[in-house]
């Protein structure tokens, strides 16, 4: 193992120089910049649908809309694909071919859009039941909190195809490298911010 | 059929009476005509630089040298311009504000109250987000590389990209000036009243849109700043020798990543209520306006400190500077300056003591208001510690970082009163709280971003500002603001509501005539600055500096030519203390040629930066009229445009060592012909900016 491959046991660059390896530590460390500020939005939103969740108006209550087994399903298929673009990671960093890299991303891509999928259907039921964002504080707060959260998925999911057809055409250099590590961290982010949606959200919303 | 099938979804809510020269037409009123006017002027004024830009000819080079630009230094000066074009228009309503007052005692005025209401919003919202957050901006992107030696921010893109940003939203308010109108529900935009069922117009739009723009551009460029003094900083540089302006730039950035998204969320949800029938906000169906409160002021408050921290870094640069000593109490002005951004985010409910929580919550929020005066007077006094046996020189900057002192203690006390909550109750929503924050703003940020910008333009230009011309203004801006507000005291303090658009108590009349002529005298203040920068112009030749050390500066910034070459430092340097440069100068040859250069590495300029700030702009402008598929093309090109800069990689150019010694070589030369000159005639044209070294 090289001494440049000890200093940034997360990265790896290939044989470059060391000022390769701090440009790369600048635009990572940037990255977690920006997504901590993100986290700061999304904090609110929390907060701001804490203070909403009694103003259901009489209409539609989070025991009436949500359904567990869709949120739990959407669960698993987020953390599988963390776990997945994990593995695409360790593709890039150790594997001989494209291929295995290429692969686990769409694999990501896919569990991500199966995701969406099952949140916009879980949407639709839920305007089937009158429960639009326009009915109640309650529901405005949810419909801020929850679609935004599926935004920066489908985002992600471009961001993907994106990478994937860098990774075509430009191989694996640098900055495609520090892009698709800037990605992951994207992904694992929204991972968990889903993690407490499906806590605060739906599982608060089920157990009372 | 068909024109009239089509107009409403081109042109959106846009009726003719949107114009207000229309408007003028129908109601000739002085308050119409003077809408009228100000539209004029900025018409005529975009369309006479453009005109003048073709008739120079100047379209390739203002394309390639400054918009496309990614050097910071650049991105900074443009900060700056856009500043001070702001500051012109914001001032000017605040004079004609102050006139109506005087003017309306008992009387309508000349100005309607809806005129009045829309002059409040935008001089709060301008002079807050496109004239203190650009200024402070620009400064920070010219200064804080240069003192930490380092080439460029950490991401020069970006840093384009922000300032694009910044300036499309500025562009968005101009825009309300002649198409439509502005919001009339002050800088905070406060609901319910700026809901839908209250204010239908295109008004809160405007407002809602252009904050949202330039706070996303103060967030990217508090990321930038962060990441570039985190990792950027040269060999030796520890955060404990950063000059103290880094430190305060580090900890408005930190500010402005944690501070900006609850603005970008308080505007965002608004704008749900509004575009799409949500209720965060509104009267009815469980709609919470106090949310919005809690929300905007946790970007509010901090938001004071992002602006008043970076001219505390400016005053301890100038302080020490023109006094030739270290600064006093180094640890302790790092230590408060840290403190101070972290207090920041306790306070913010002092807002709004008077929203009906219960008295506990009020006092904690008070006792943590007033104990954000611990480190700033601690500041003031190692200020005062740096003069003490100093050899201090009047300059323009130190004479500002003198007024601010005894201004901003003046301005501190009145905030230790209001943060007394039952005390706030008394005057809250007076003039009183007018006079407080303008005590505090104007001190500390104008004065502060104006002792910088006399500080540092020699190093930007090359050549120093008139003396003469900036004492006349630094005159007009203390004297003007010390007759504009301490009548606010008297007239808040005896009961006089803020935004008043009529007054009916008479006794108030010559409070109101003393504010009124000093709000003239600050116009006079802004004149004398463009009289300064035309008579400075003129007389560059008379006062050059190129060697770049006109001031005996102490940080790295001073160690380059002036203006500084793109790369800034041809070799990057090494420090072993606080003052590098300073130190430098007394114990070896700063000026020493370097045996080898090597090529040195620049971004490229890119477009992406215009790109993304005009169609950002026109999202926006779609989005306030209605225009919906004008809002779709600009989202459009905005993420192609992203996505399109990802594929680039011929990014960047190379700076061949030969011209890297030829730039490097004419300005050592210079330095050997520079006849260097002691503290005392600094300010005369004799300064070619090399400092006499004694001892």
């Amino acid at each position: 193992m090289s001494a440049s491959e000890v200093r940034h046991a997360g990265l790896n660059l290939g044989n470059t120089d060391e000022l390769t390896h701090e440009q790369a530590e600048s635009a990572i460390f940037g990255f977690w910049v920006f997504l901590m500020s993100d986290a700061v939005l999304f904090a609110l939103l929390f907060a701001t649908y804490g203070v909403m969740l009694p103003a259901t108006v009489g209409g539609p209550t989070p025991a009436s809309e949500y359904k567990m087994l869709p949120a739990f399903l959407e669960t698993l298929e987020l953390l599988t694909s963390s776990f997945t673009f994990g593995m695409a990671t360790v593709a890039m960093k150790h594997a001989a071919s494209r291929g295995e890299l290429l692969g686990w991303m769409g694999v990501t891509l896919i569990l991500g859009g199966a995701f969406l999928g099952m949140e916009l259907n879980d949407f639709v039921t839920m305007f089937g039941d009158g429960a639009f964002p326009t009915r109640s504080g309650y529901l405005s707060s949810f419909f801020a909190l929850v679609p935004l959260h599926g935004l920066h998925v489908f985002f992600g999911s471009i961001w993907i195809i994106v990478m994937m057809i860098q990774v075509v055409t430009f191989g694996l250099d640098a900055r495609v490298k520090i892009n698709i590590l800037r990605l992951g961290l994207f992904w694992h982010f929204l991972d968990i911010v889903w993690v407490a949606i499906f806590s605060v959200v739906y599982l608060q919303g089920l157990i009372q | 059929m068909m024109p009239q099938g089509i107009w409403p979804a081109v042109l959106g809510r846009f009726v003719w009476t949107s114009l207000p020269f229309v408007r003028a037409w129908e109601h000739p009123t002085a308050s119409e005509i003077i809408g009228a006017g100000a539209a004029s002027i900025v018409i005529i004024g975009a369309v006479s630089t453009v005109a003048l830009i073709i008739w120079f000819g100047k379209w390739r080079f203002l394309w390639s040298e400054w918009l496309t630009s990614l050097d910071h230094k650049k991105i900074g000066i443009m900060y700056i311009v856009l500043a001070f074009v702001m500051l012109s228009r914001a001032l000017i309503e605040a004079v004609l504000m102050r006139l109506q007052q005087a003017a309306a005692i008992n009387n309508p005025g000349f100005l309607a109250p809806d005129h009045f209401a829309q002059l409040f919003s935008t001089h709060g919202s301008i002079m807050i987000f496109f004239m203190a957050m650009p200024f402070l901006a620009g400064l920070i992107n010219f200064v804080m590389p240069l003192q930490i030696g380092s080439r460029d921010v950490a991401f020069p893109l970006l840093n384009s990209i922000s300032l694009w940003l910044t300036g499309g939203a500025a562009g968005l308010m101009m825009a309300s000036l002649v198409i439509g109108e502005f919001s009339t529900g002050g800088w905070s935009g406060y609901p319910p009243y700026t809901e839908l069922a209250f204010s239908p117009g295109v008004g809160p739009d405007y407002w809602i849109w252009a904050v949202t723009l330039g706070s996303i551009g103060s967030t990217l460029t508090g990321i930038n700043f962060a990441v570039t003094i985190y990792k950027m900083r040269c060999p030796g540089m520890d955060l404990m020798r950063m000059p103290l302006f880094v430190w305060t730039a580090l900890c408005t950035s930190i500010l402005m990543i944690f501070a900006m998204p609850p603005l970008t969320v308080a505007t965002a949800l608004l704008a749900l209520d509004r575009y799409l029938g949500f209720h965060f906000f509104t009267n009815d169906l469980g709609g919470n306006m106090m949310n919005y409160a809690n929300l905007f002021w946790l970007f509010g408050h901090p938001e004071v400190y992002i602006l008043i921290l970076p001219a505390f870094g400016v005053y301890s640069e100038v302080v020490s500077t023109f006094s030739t000593k270290d600064l006093y109490g180094y640890t302790s002005l790092v230590l408060a300056t840290a403190a101070i951004a972290l207090l920041s985010f306790t306070v913010w409910v002092h807002h709004f003591f008077t929203m009906g929580q219960n008295a506990n919550i009020n006092a904690v929020f008070g006792i943590a208001t007033m104990t954000i005066g611990v480190p700033t007077g601690v500041k003031i006094y190692d200020w005062i510690w740096t003069m003490f046996r100093g050899e201090v020189r009047f300059t323009v900057p130190m004479l500002y970082s003198l007024a601010f002192m005894m201004t901003f203690v003046l301005g501190g006390f009145t905030g230790i009163l209001l943060a007394f909550p039952p005390l706030d109750y008394l005057v809250h929503n007076t003039l009183f709280l007018v006079a407080h924050f303008h005590n505090m703003l104007i001190p500390g940020l104008l004065y502060g971003m104006l002792a910088g910008y006399h500080y540092w333009f020699p190093k930007a230009f090359g050549f120093r500002l008139n003396e003469t011309w900036g004492r006349i203004s630094f005159g007009c801006w203390v004297v003007g603001f010390y007759l504009a507000f301490m009548p606010l005291y008297v007239l808040g303090a005896a009961g006089l509501a803020r935004r008043t658009q009529e007054v009916f108590e008479t006794a108030f009349r010559p409070w109101l005539y003393i504010a009124g002529v000093g709000a003239l005298i600050l116009l006079c203040a802004l004149a004398s600055l463009v009289v300064q920068l035309w008579v400075s112009i003129r007389q560059r030749d008379a006062n050059r500096v190129f060697a770049g050390d006109p001031w005996d500066g102490r940080g790295l910034e001073w160690s380059t030519s002036a203006p500084p070459p793109e790369y800034n430092f041809a070799i990057l340097p090494r420090v072993h203390g606080r003052d590098p440069f300073y130190d430098r100068k007394r114990n070896g040859d700063p000026y020493a040629p370097s045996g080898s250069y090597h090529d040195i590495v620049i971004p490229k300029n890119s477009m992406t930066g215009p790109v993304i700030g005009v169609f950002g702009a026109a999202t926006a402008f779609g989005l306030v009229w209605h225009m919906w598929w004008l809002a779709i093309i600009g989202l459009l090109v905005i993420i192609a445009a992203v996505v399109a800069r990802s594929f680039a990689r011929d990014v960047h150019e190379i700076i061949s060592a030969d011209k890297v010694e030829r730039i490097e070589g004419r300005w050592l030369r210079a330095v050997v012909k520079a006849t260097s000159i002691p503290r005392k005639v600094e300010m005369k044209p004799v300064n070619q900016g090399l400092a006499r070294v004694s001892g």
